[in-house]
């Protein structure tokens, strides 16, 4: 086949066909493009971020949150957002996965000159990964780390003083989530899932800036800048539900590539009634830490009351009683306690508020 | 452009560290050649995104193939090997695992990105793309977590 010419500048030869659109494009252009989009998607609207906003970017070290800090940076340059960048990592304290990556954040931080905070389950919970499994086994493991590590992040940013997270989540997880939840009959995470920020009463504001950028894509500009990531899979979990999602999202894509942003979309179209909402638990905080919560304890409490007392799997039907205080003798989490950015948050009335801004014009 | 602003780095852009690698590149002895050496290209694969764990832990090789695909019924009618050939000599070659995570049908599964020549293999014909001596090909998977 003769080389093809990029569709946008017309000279140089195209070496990406975008999955989103068809268009073939070089390289420099490709880096264009994608840079711009992850901006519009930035300032669309209101814009997610604010001059002089410190925000974290959500780090593992892998693919997304890599390329997003290399893009946050050049865009923050570029167009002048006024953000104090900081990379945040949460070091769930597995053996063999979380090393090598962790290294990679370290790289990562003195190539783009960014302040590291990493924050391990161990400091914070009192229990690694490793000694989580050991105790409730591989089956149900995947819900600790999932409670622990959004919590972990929540109060990593407060230490930060930081008043906004942003995650590395592509398009292709998002549309994954989307159909994770409409299989799960999930209604309110649905309509959470793809907003691309999130805020509600005492928690961090968290964005996705990459909601628009297909996995493929980000794939390719790593490749292409020769950026520093690593690919690694948990050892512990094969999260095999979300994994039929995303073969299944894989086939699809294959077949017509824009099936991601329709799913996107799709899941966007959906609006609560009044009615479903008006069911769903107000929010509170923690009666122990002091973290957002719909229950009296909030879920990673609970969990790590179940580990403390050796109560195994029982710790997940996340049976509560009553009293705040932890029985005698078990770790606790700190208390929870926010960096407040007056001015930034508003006041709002939990999951309610927090669909309802998301629905779309 | 955004030439301006890049951040130097001196990584693959695979997604490997070479604590994670088996090195040098020639660990692993390439499966014996054609005997003559002028019917044979040499092919140099790379692999990212955590794929060269399905290939003895080794993220790049350099191969020798047939020029032609070698004819079945022993028919003379030469045609080049192409991309379709690679994937099933890699599957029997050079592949050390779990076949399902890498191949799918006379393809690659869906999500693992192949670039030929640094250029996107849906530009240049995907499976029906015809080799050339010294061509350059990485595969990179997209399905490991990010």
């Amino acid at each position: 086949m003769p080389p093809t010419p990029c569709s946008l500048c017309r000279t140089a030869r195209a070496l990406v066909k975008r999955p989103k659109t068809g268009q073939q494009v070089c390289k420099d252009c490709f880096f264009e493009v994608f840079e711009t989009e992850v901006h519009n998607t930035i300032v669309e609207g209101k814009g997610i971020f604010e001059r002089g906003e410190r925000v974290a970017i959500g780090a593992s070290g892998g693919k997304d949150s890599t390329v997003l800090a290399h893009v946050l940076s050049v865009l923050n340059k570029r167009y002048d957002y006024g953000l104090d960048l900081f990379l945040l990592s949460i070091d769930e304290g597995i053996t063999g996965y979380r090393d090598d990556s962790l290294e990679t954040v370290k790289q990562n931080q003195v190539e783009y000159g960014l302040p590291l905070k990493i924050l391990s389950y161990n400091e914070l919970y009192g229990w690694t990964m490793d000694k989580i499994v050991e105790q409730v086994g591989r089956r149900n493991n995947c819900t600790f780390c999932g409670v622990f590590r959004r919590q972990a992040l929540d109060r990593g940013a407060a230490q930060l003083g930081v008043d906004h997270i942003v995650t590395g989540h592509n398009a292709d997880d998002i549309a994954e989530t989307v159909l994770m939840n409409i299989m799960r009959g999930d209604i309110a995470r649905l309509g959470r899932c793809t907003a691309v920020t999130t805020r509600s009463e005492d928690t961090i504001k968290r964005s996705k800036p990459f909601k628009y950028a297909y996995e493929k894509e980000i794939v390719m500009y790593a490749y292409f800048k020769k950026l520093t990531y690593f690919s690694t899979e948990c050892i512990y979990s094969p999260d095999a539900y979300r994994g039929h999602a995303r073969v299944f999202l894989k086939d699809l894509e294959a077949i017509r590539p824009s099936a991601i942003v329709d799913i996107i979309h799709s899941g966007e179209s959906f609006q609560l009634e009044q009615s479903v909402q008006k069911g769903m638990k107000a929010m509170q905080t923690c009666l122990r830490c002091g973290y957002i919560s719909s229950n009296d304890l909030c879920k990673a409490c609970a969990l790590l009351e179940g580990l403390e007392a050796g109560l195994d799997r029982s710790a997940l039907r996340q049976k509560q009683d009553n009293s705040s205080a932890a029985p005698t003798g078990h770790r606790t989490i700190p208390m929870f306690e926010r960096y407040s950015n007056v001015g930034v948050s508003q006041p709002t009335e939990g999951i309610e508020k927090a669909v309802q801004a998301i629905e779309i014009r | 452009m955004s030439t301006s602003d890049d951040i130097i780095t001196t990584s693959n852009g695979l997604g490997y560290t070479s604590s994670s690698a088996v090195h040098p590149e020639q660990l692993v002895k390439p499966p014996a050649a054609p005997s003559a050496r002028e019917d044979t290209i040499e092919i140099k694969i790379d692999f990212g995104g955590g794929l060269h764990l399905l290939f003895s832990s080794q993220p790049s090789h350099k191969i020798r193939i047939p020029r032609n695909i070698p004819a079945e019924d022993g028919s003379t009618q030469a045609q080049p090997v192409n991309m379709r050939y690679l994937v099933k000599w890699m599957k029997s070659n050079l592949l050390s695992e779990r076949e399902e995570m890498f191949g799918d049908g006379d393809g690659v599964r869906p999500g693992i990105l192949v670039l030929i020549n640094d250029a996107d293999w849906e530009l240049e014909g995907e499976l029906e793309y015809e080799l050339r001596d010294r061509d350059e090909v990485v595969f990179i998977s997209t399905l490991h977590g990010g």
